[in-house]
């Protein structure tokens, strides 16, 4: 099925998410489409699979022009999309999501739908059990149960969005070839995607958006790697870094010309002092989450060092980070803050003790999105009957002047953008703070705010605080950790010293290949 | 045992309203909307529904006038939480004493008329059988259907592909939407649907079970309805089963009035309401991460039943009860 | 590059502040006209004109300084109850229970009243509301511990609790307190005259209820809006995850939230003991924690309208008290126009956010 979209233009409020495309994607060939966060790549898909409208543009399918109103038309013409979450229904078993809503030509009877689901997945290559609730399964497994359900409803076309994100490295092995076989059969495949050795490994042809633009049309691959985080990143940036090593998420260098960061800082990185005071300690701790349990972790985390906790969603290190941050109690083993035994203590006595919990999810339960800067800092001075609202207003002020946040003091936290509220947030950590857990601390952010945040998050570690971050972005973790800890089904690895890595031996150890426990 | 048979049946009869009233939550609760103008609603459709039955003469028309009914406050709820995005609990809460306001002063004409109700209906030969004819046969039709209903949304809600789809939009609207489910347009017809059980089970009582209408003939039944919808954890069975188990409440109460004189009458009738709460908290309690941390640590001989218990008696709510759905 | 910012915002902020004011109207006079069409719809099914049964909703209230005097005792314990809810709304709570709570404090009003029959008026009355808002605060607080404590949704804690406490009314009428010679579920025996609070000459109109319920108005708006646990309960209320990030107690303001309710609840109890009926009757509340929750959705969490809004549905029920006599209609109009009003509120509000969003 070819796809063929003309001057397809998107914008959000005043932001043009895709301005003005014109793509032609043709059928029986996988089709790889780079670009950084923020360049458009989603919204282009969501568009021709019928999440999102275009303002503008025409979409046609086999050369037919068509108008989508939704996933449903979508499908209906031949095109399924894979999201990077699968949306799939966690109480249903494998067969319930296969049959939930799906035309009735596609499954006549539910014994068929059996049938169905267990010959596409052994031809495929993918191990599917129908009767499996789908909250039991990995991420892998309900992507694989995505393509299944999407072809079984007559796509012809699959889109994948940043499908390795999540999954092990064998499961990426599968579903490439998997994906491989459905192009020689003539469906078209739409692998999106900022990882430029899986699009090297997989597509036949590339194309490169940036700021919502086409920068690089259907060029076939092979390209040399150099050419194409030129097309994504633009060429200065590339030249001042000067690394084909970094692969996308975060760039080296400030765009406006701010001083470049230091991601490796050899006087730090050098054999942690043994003089210097340990801010955490953690003996033989035990603790559950759902159904995730760690065992059994010691572990020293001394003043000032940055530490990233690597692995699949859920393998553990949300634990870590929950136990670190007093908001989890252990079931086992103690817990030291500044070498007083906190095991059992309140989230507000580890606050009190200068440890701080920056969440993923800032609106969720980051901060109070009615309330504005002001109010936050009001919020945060020492107890009494009243706040003192002109001493508010000035440390909101501060606060926006030394963290560049766009807003006013007043303004609800809801109204700034991601990066904002992020620099608000951590604008809001007391500079008395000792310990900093994060999860995800530039989840959704653009190149230069991700960039802005770790030069906060450096400069406090200057001052003794130590960090603690989890993060799905491996390049993330090789830039700015000086020690990682691999996690991989509730086990974790003992600190791996950053200069002793490199990124694809941490792809392969979050993927559990030669994972080793820490010894205890 | 004969009377057992007999107060049996009277259960069974006097649960039949709160079946359609919490089938009718349940259906709408499944699909993503809680329709909290349940009491405002029953009190409305037993007003209306006896006012039609009166005027018309004829009881069917009654139903359908309260099923109207029904459906039209939960397609207002509709309009005002899904379409116009304000909360569904004070939405509800506001159709909830709008509709025994309504009810009050439109139904002021219509106090203790004498008026028609559900003819009875013995099945012929089963009503005949000794304790069994007796428990479950000697009704009228609406009782009836009443016994056929919970099936009924069992069996769509559990084994038809419609169910699936509505299962899913209370579960995750999002993944229905992929699927090219409409999902405001399927929930204003859950919801409206779900009303119009609601509303019939207002005229059961005007029709049948407290015959006539006086003021606030339902008291609090829209309440102990929603309750025994989270007491059933959202599954119909169990749902019915509360509802007997309040119906079986109901009768003993009454028969304790007279057989137990020392015991104030308030006790039994603050009793279902009280044992509601105490059941849900109850329930709530042995489904906590610390109840289960802590039956995690019991000896393993324990360990299985206990469990096994409490999963049975856990209660989920659909995840995303009460929440908008907005298309990207 | 700063002052270019702050420029905009401010510009923006004017125009921002310019459809606020026309948004501010229309919600204003929005449901006004929504509310008059419903119930113009439902006075013309029963066939009275209506503009009659508006002349004595809108105006029967003023009629006479009698019913001016009861509208009076009607508004204070619904402002109490509607203040109290203003503070459960900014906590994100749906304090359905508040009847509840206001049935409590009547009988706890009660205790001293029976206990010590021989103290000095004055005193029994501090004693009185004393307990009273003790009992209102202890009920509020079980519907709390219920919600925060096992998880039982506050609506159903709150609405079983009512079922509860007029249980516990009715059998103390019936029971323990019943009235000398015959036992009457109307209601146990009237408090003796000096017990009665104060009133203006031969009004109903006890000057101490609107004193008692406007002084505790403007503490609830200071307490929102100035102090520092004000701001943390609404910060509890709009995100409890994030303010328990920040450090503020949520599960804690919350039971406060409740428990303050439940006190003003409470008093509202006492001053329909002492000031309205002199008695414990079953049903002794008469709604007033009902129509707060309208009010209270109404005005949000925005004490200072409670007052108008609180005065305004007082003068409806009031003047319908006399529509069965003189139009030959029931009198549960003025509920009808009271949910019609919210509602319409309900209506615009959602309006006004789409076009905003559009």
């Amino acid at each position: 099925m070819e796809i063929a979209v003309t001057n397809l233009t998107k914008t959000f409020g005043s932001l043009r998410a895709n301005d003005g495309l014109s793509l032609r994607f043709a059928s029986g060939k996988i089709h790889g489409v780079l670009g950084e966060n923020g360049a458009g790549k989603s919204t282009l898909m969501k568009l021709v699979s019928g999440f999102l409208q275009p303002d503008a543009g025409q979409l046609a399918f086999d050369g037919q022009p068509v108008r989508l109103r939704g996933p449903g038309d979508a499908l209906q013409a031949g095109v399924g999309m894979v999201h990077q979450d699968p949306l799939d229904v966690p109480g249903f078993t494998a067969l319930e999501n296969l049959l939930c809503a799906a035309p009735r030509r596609a499954f006549p009877s539910r014994a068929m739908a059996r049938t169905t689901l267990t010959t596409m997945a052994q031809r495929l290559g993918f191990t599917l059990a129908p009767d499996t609730p789908v909250g039991a399964m990995t991420v892998g497994q309900r992507q694989q149960l995505e393509i299944v359900r999407l072809l079984a409803c007559g796509a012809r076309t699959l889109i994948l969005d940043e499908p390795t994100t999540g999954i092990t490295a064998a499961q990426a092995h599968a579903l490439f070839d998997a994906l491989r076989q459905l192009a020689a059969d003539g469906n078209t495949v739409l692998f999106v995607s900022h990882k430029l050795d899986e699009v090297a490994a997989l597509c036949d042809t590339v194309s490169v958006l940036r700021t919502g633009q086409l920068v690089g049309e259907q060029l076939p691959m092979p390209q040399p790697q150099q050419r194409l985080l030129e097309l994504m990143f633009g060429e200065r940036i590339v030249q001042a870094s000067g690394q084909a090593l970094l692969l996308a998420g975060v760039s080296v260098s400030e765009p406006q010309g701010l001083p470049v960061v230091q991601p490796i800082q050899d006087e730090r990185s050098s054999e942690a002092s043994p003089t210097r005071p340990l801010v955490w300690q953690l003996e033989q701790v035990t603790a559950r989450e759902g159904m995730v349990r760690l065992r059994n972790v010691d572990l020293r985390i001394p003043q000032g060092r940055v530490i990233g906790l690597a692995g699949l969603d859920g393998s553990g290190q949300q634990i870590l980070l929950r136990l670190l941050a007093g908001r989890l109690h252990p079931d086992s083993g103690r817990i030291l803050i500044n070498g007083v035994d906190m095991t059992r203590a309140r989230t507000r006595t580890y606050r009190e003790a200068g440890i701080e919990y920056l969440p993923a999810d800032r609106m969720r339960d980051g901060i109070v999105g009615a309330l504005s800067l002001t109010d936050h800092f009001a919020l945060l001075q020492p107890a009494g009957i009243t706040v003192d609202r002109q001493v508010a207003a000035q440390a909101a002020r501060e606060a926006i002047a030394a963290y560049e946040i766009k807003a006013t003091p007043i303004t609800p936290l809801i109204a700034l953008s991601g990066g904002n509220q992020q620099r608000a947030m951590l604008a809001l950590v007391p500079d008395a703070c000792r310990g900093l857990a994060c999860e995800q601390p530039t989840r959704g952010l653009d190149v230069a705010s991700a960039q802005g945040i770790w030069q906060r998050l450096q400069a406090r570690c200057a001052t003794g605080c130590s960090v603690v971050f989890a993060s799905a972005d491996l390049d993330e973790l090789m830039a700015y950790s000086d020690e990682i800890l691999v996690f991989f089904a509730g086990e974790m690895s003992a600190p791996l010293p950053r200069a002793t890595l490199t990124g694809a031996r941490l792809a392969e150890l979050i993927g559990g290949v030669g994972f080793e426990r820490s010894a205890s | 045992m004969n009377q057992l048979a007999i107060d049996l049946g009277a259960v069974l009869a006097a649960a039949a309203p709160l079946i359609f009233a919490t089938m009718g939550a349940l259906l709408s609760e499944r699909s993503g909307v809680i329709n909290l103008s349940l009491d405002g609603t029953i009190m409305l459709g037993a007003m209306g529904g006896f006012t039609v039955a009166l005027v018309t003469n004829s009881v069917p028309l009654g139903f359908g006038g309260a099923a109207l009914i029904g459906a039209a406050i939960a397609l207002i709820l509709c309009i005002l939480s899904l379409t116009l995005g304000q909360s569904q609990t004070a939405v509800g809460f506001v159709l909830a004493l709008l509709g025994i306001e309504l009810s009050s002063f439109l139904g002021a004409p219509v106090v203790r008329v004498p008026g028609p109700s559900v003819p009875f209906l013995p099945i012929p030969l089963l009503a005949d059988l000794p304790i069994v004819g007796v428990v479950f046969f000697r009704h009228n039709l609406l009782i009836y259907l009443s016994f056929l209903l919970v099936p009924f949304i069992w069996w769509m809600l559990f084994h038809t592909r419609m169910g699936l789809t509505v299962r899913a939009l209370g579960e995750r609207p999002a993944a229905a939407f992929a699927r090219g489910v409409p999902v405001t347009r399927m929930r204003y017809l859950m919801c409206i649907l779900g009303g119009a059980l609601v509303g019939i089970a207002g005229a059961a009582y005007s029709l049948d079970l407290r015959q006539g209408w006086s003021y606030r003939h339902t008291f609090g039944m829209g309440w102990i309805a929603l309750a025994i919808v989270i007491f059933g954890g959202w599954r119909p069975w169990r749902v019915a089963f509360g509802c007997y188990l309040f119906a079986a409440l109901e009768i003993v109460a009454l028969r304790s009035q007279r057989t137990m004189a020392g015991v104030p009458t308030q006790v039994f009738q603050v009793a279902p309401f009280v044992l509601m709460i105490l059941v849900l908290a109850l329930v709530n309690l042995v489904s906590s991460p610390q109840a289960l941390r802590r039956i995690a640590s019991l000896p393993p001989t324990l360990r299985g039943p206990v469990a096994m218990l409490v999963s049975r008696l856990a209660v989920a709510a659909p995840a995303a009860l009460g929440q908008r759905f907005e298309r990207p | 590059m700063q002052i270019q910012d702050a420029g905009g915002q401010l510009t923006s902020r004017a125009t921002y502040q310019l459809a606020d004011l026309a948004d501010y109207l229309a919600r204003l006079v929005l449901p006004f006209l929504g509310a008059l069409v419903l119930t113009t719809v439902v006075l013309l099914t029963v066939d009275v004109a209506p503009l009659d049964a508006y002349r004595i909703l809108l105006f029967g209230a003023f009629s006479t300084p009698i019913r001016f005097g009861d509208m009076v005792m009607l508004a204070s314990p619904l402002i109490l109850c509607a203040g109290g809810l203003t503070l459960t709304f900014a906590a994100g709570l749906y304090n359905l229970g508040i009847e509840g709570q206001v049935v409590l404090g009547a009988i706890a009003a009660m205790i001293p009243l029976r206990l010590f029959p021989d103290l000095p008026p004055p005193l029994l009355w501090m004693l009185s509301f004393a307990f009273g808002a003790a009992g209102g605060m202890l009920w509020a607080l079980l519907a709390a511990s219920l919600r925060l404590g096992a998880g039982v949704n506050e609506i159903f804690a709150g609405l079983g609790l009512n079922f509860l406490a007029s249980g516990i009314a009715l059998y103390l009428i019936l029971g323990p307190w019943r009235r000398e010679g015959s036992a009457s579920s109307s209601g146990t025996a009237l408090l003796p005259r000096e017990l009665w609070l104060p009133t203006v000459g031969s009004l109903r109109l006890a000057p101490l209820a609107p004193i008692i319920a406007l002084v505790a108005l403007v503490v609830v708006w200071w307490v929102l809006s100035r102090m520092r646990w004000g701001l943390e309960v609404r910060a509890v209320g709009l995100n409890g995850a994030a303010a328990d990030r920040l450090g503020v107690p949520a599960v804690k303001r919350m039971a406060q939230a409740m428990a303050g309710c439940g006190l003003l609840a409470g008093l509202a109890g006492t001053l329909q003991v002492l000031g309205v009926f002199h008695q414990l009757i079953p049903n002794i509340s008469s709604g007033v924690g009902l129509i707060g929750l309208l009010v209270v959705l109404l005005v949000l969490a925005r004490p200072i309208w409670v007052l108008p809004v609180a005065v305004v549905f007082a003068t409806f029920t009031v003047g319908s008290v006399q529509l069965p006599l003189t139009l030959g209609i029931d009198s549960s109009i003025a509920g009808v126009l009271q949910g019609a009003l919210v509602l319409a509120a309900l209506v615009s509000r959602g309006l006004m956010q789409r076009r905003r969003r559009a």
